[in-house]
Formats: C-alpha cells, structure tokens, sequence
C-alpha cells in the first residue's frame, strides 16, 4: 500500500468540499437537525424522569453515537458514489491505484467526516440540551472507535453492491445502515427485541457499543464484555468485506462493469 | 529489431455470448505510433481497456516492458497513461486539482514544476484555476491529454484525442506528440477516426472489425493492399463488409 495514492485520494475528496455547500450541508446542517428535533424530544421527555432513568443522556447519547456510525459508513459510500458521479472511476483503476489503497482512502475520509460530525454533534448538544457526551468517561473512546469501524463494515459493502449492481442500486448509500438500526439497539435495550431478533442483534458489533453505553450510564455492570464482542466482531466482519469488496472488483473487472458505471 | 514495449498475444474477451475482440495479437516498439483503426463496435475500446487494466481478458497475454500485466499491475500502470475523448476529469475540480491529484496518485517529485510546464506546452495557462465543468469540450481535451502527458509515461494510449478540437489546436496536439515521441521515445496506441491524421501519425495500422485484426502495416501498404485510394475508402469498405 503506498500512502502517496491514498493522499491523492484523500486531497481530491476535500477539494470537493471547498466549495460546495450541499457537500458541507451533509455534515452540518443534518447532523444539526438531527440533534436539535432529539434533543427537544429528550427534553420533553425529561420530565417523566422517574419513569425512564436517565433518558437524556440515553437519547441524545445514542443519538450522536448512531449518527458517528452513520457517517462513518458515508465517509465510505459516498466516495465511491463521487467517484461514479464524475465518471472517473476508468482514470483512477487505469493508474497504479490497487484497490485496498481506495478503501483505505475512503476510510480516512470517514475518520475526517465522523470528526467534524462530532464537533458539531457534542457542541450543539452542550449548547440546546446541556448535555455533555463525556459522560461516558474514557469507554467513549472505544466505544466511538468500534463504531467507526462498524460503519466501514457497512460502507464498504454498500459500496461493493453498487460497485456491481451499478447506479441504481446508489440508494442503498443512505438505506443500508438502517437495515441495521433495528438490530443496534440504538434507542433500546437488547432484551425488548424478539429472541430470535436478539440472536441476530448479538453479531451486530454496534448493538454491544450501545449496549455497552447503557451498562457505563447505569453502572449497572462493567461493559468490558460488550466491548471485546464488538472489537472481536469488528474484526472478522471487516475481513469479510474487505475480501468481499476484492472478489466483487474482480468480477467487475472480469466482466467489465467497472467502466460501465454511470453510463 | 528493438524489444516491443508491448506485447499481446491471442488477446480475447467474451462477454457472455458476444465475443467482444477475438484472438488478437500485436506488438509496440520503443517510440512507434500504432494506429488502432475500426468501426464502432469493432473492439477497440475493449482492447485499450483490457491494456489499462480495467477489464480482465477472457484468455492470452498482455505483457509491457516484458512484465506480465495479470501479475505486475502496479508496476506497468506507473508507466502507462492514457487520454480518451469519452472519459473526462472530475467535473467538480478545477484543471489544477485535477493535474495535482494525478501528480500525487503517480507519485510524481516536483509536482508545481511540473504542472506548470504540462500547462504551459498545452496553453492551458488562461483555463488552469476554472473548474472542470465550464470548460470547453476542447480544453477538457486538452486537461485530458495533460493528465495523460503529466505522468511522463513510456506508453500512452490515445482515444480519439483530437476529436473535439478545432484543427489549429488539434495540429499543435499533433506536433506536441510527435515532439514527445522525437525526445523521450514515447510508444502511443493511437484511435482515430479521422484518416488523415491516422496516415500523418502512425508508423503502423492495425485494422479491427467484429473484435479481429482484418488488416495490419503501414497506411500505404494496407491502401495498396486493398486497392482503394486512401485509408478513409479503405475504411468504409472494411466497415461496409459483412
């Protein structure tokens, strides 16, 4: 892997931002909104504190942690789908460019989206809500790290779908992840889900973050063993489609859709 | 006779039933220009793909600089560019941006120095801070043909590179080739429709119809050969044949 492509890369997906607003809406006015429409909910439900402990920091925790996920997944897809946009993806896999050099490109520009998501995230929430993420002590750093690769797992096989399905499978870029909403647990407890369902949520890596998260808020247990499934899950998931998006390029290439996408 | 740059060897591609170009073989020499002529559909577009790397052959051989292409990907595409009328630069990204990822993704030194020369022998001084999208379909050309000559490249394979510039700038782009090929020993794979300028570039023609090589030499000898008076009747006899 040469870090000079992955730079390439990187820069030509921040020129992007330079000057255009619907890119720089993506990462600041839907965030905002979204914390603002919770966050008022959370309020308004602050007041049936006795019947739901600690609904705010449940809430507006959850919230900006599934949102860390969501962008972290379309730090992934999107570049790909910029890549389509502009039809350039015959210029980039006809240069010495390998196709893990790509991935990782789109990962960084994941790390880079979720930073400036979060920012916005954890000032608007201090600022609307009084609400300070860093209540989750030091697990926040774990937890907000398996997230991100959580949302690589999903980005990168959106991408591959698309990749080979080609453009009219693009919506998939913002309904995939919540495929797996439901199964994160994100706003619940695993143990409302069906047994079946919870069986299916166990090797979702981000239903043991925000499982995880509840255990840290209510003290109620260590989350060490939450966390070691979602790192080990993480993991193993990742290798999968890491080698699931290297057979589909390969397809791709064998059957000559890669220069095809977007026609 | 010097090593071929690059070397096919019963090159094939089937997409499903459809065979798409059918057992084919040439070589390039160090600093030759060949001419890769045909109808639409012919295969040619597939052929510079499978060159490129982007589609995979269904079976033969491509080798550049002795390498295999299957197994030393990486190594050849380094020193190989290529610039196509169908395929523009990010449309969002200034000339510049565009140039400097290049640079970067080819790992280029001295990469102002550099664009600021590619810019200049291609008078793109007046365009290189517009963005990509309000170009002119000739100076998105010319962009093209920089991205391709920026990375200084042994081989380039040219698609229809002057289809869209007017004659002035598409004889500057003529004389820029053969200029480059004089001082560095360029080899090009050269796709054109326009006869004259394939007879003035290219030292040889392969001729490619329904995914064959039909004819090959140099424009006089395949004229003379089919008894027409110039490659352009040539061609439509060719294109006309079933």
């Amino acid at each position: 892997m040469k870090f000079h492509r992955i730079y390439a890369l990187v820069t030509r997906y921040l020129y992007l931002y330079r000057r255009s607003l619907p890119r720089m809406m993506e990462i600041f006015y839907w965030p905002f909104l979204d914390l603002v429409i919770w966050g008022f909910i959370t309020v308004y439900l602050m007041k049936f504190q006795g019947q739901i402990p600690g609904a705010v920091t449940f809430f507006i925790g959850a919230l900006i942690l599934w949102d860390i996920l969501f962008r972290s997944q379309q730090g992934v897809t999107i570049s790909f789908l910029e890549e389509i946009w502009a039809r350039n993806l015959m210029n980039l896999f006809a240069s010495p460019l390998k196709p893990s050099e790509f991935l990782a490109a789109t990962m960084v520009m994941s790390i880079l989206k979720v930073m400036a998501v979060s920012v916005v995230m954890v000032v608007c929430a201090g600022l609307f809500c009084s609400y300070n993420i860093f209540v989750l002590g030091l697990w926040l750093i774990p937890f907000v790290l398996n997230l991100v690769i959580t949302g690589w797992i999903i980005g990168v096989l959106t991408t591959a779908l698309i990749m080979r399905f080609g453009q009219e499978a693009e919506v998939l870029a913002w309904s995939m992840v919540f495929l797996f909403q439901p199964i994160s647990c994100v706003f619940y407890p695993m143990e409302v889900l069906p047994g079946w369902l919870q069986v299916i949520a166990w090797m979702n890596p981000a239903s043991h973050v925000f499982e995880g998260m509840r255990a840290v808020l209510n003290a109620s247990a260590e989350p060490i063993t939450h966390l070691g499934w979602a790192i080990g899950l993480n993991l193993v998931l990742l290798g999968i489609v890491i080698a699931a998006f290297h057979w589909m390029f390969e397809l791709c290439r064998e059957r000559g859709l890669l220069v095809r996408i977007g026609e | 006779m010097s090593t071929p740059v690059l070397h096919v060897q019963h090159l094939v591609k089937r997409f499903g039933e459809f065979v798409a170009v059918n057992d084919i073989s040439f070589d390039i020499r160090p600093g030759e220009i060949l001419g890769l002529l045909g109808p639409n559909g012919a295969g040619k577009t597939t052929t510079i793909q499978m060159l490129l790397g982007v589609v995979t052959p269904t079976a033969g051989s491509i080798q550049m600089f002795g390498l295999d292409l299957a197994a030393h990907r990486e190594e050849i595409l380094q020193q190989v560019n290529f610039s196509s009328t169908y395929v523009a630069m990010p449309q969002a990204l200034t000339v510049e941006e565009n140039l400097w990822v290049i640079a970067r993704l080819y790992g280029l030194s001295q990469i102002q120095e550099r664009v600021d020369d590619i810019v200049k022998r291609l008078e793109m001084e007046e365009f290189r801070h517009k963005v990509t999208r309000k170009l002119s379909s000739g100076q998105s050309t010319r962009l093209g043909l920089a991205k391709a000559f920026l990375t200084e490249p042994k081989i380039l394979f040219l698609d229809e590179p002057t289809a869209s510039l007017d004659p002035d700038i598409a004889q500057k782009i003529r004389s820029f080739l053969k200029e480059e090929r004089r001082s560095s020993g360029l080899s090009v794979l050269y796709s054109s429709h326009n006869m004259h300028e394939m007879e003035e570039m290219s030292d040889r023609i392969i001729f490619l119809q329904r995914g064959k090589i039909v004819a090959e030499g140099t424009a006089q000898e395949i004229v003379a050969r089919f008894g027409q008076a110039d490659l352009e009747e040539v061609f439509v006899k060719l294109a006309r044949e079933k």
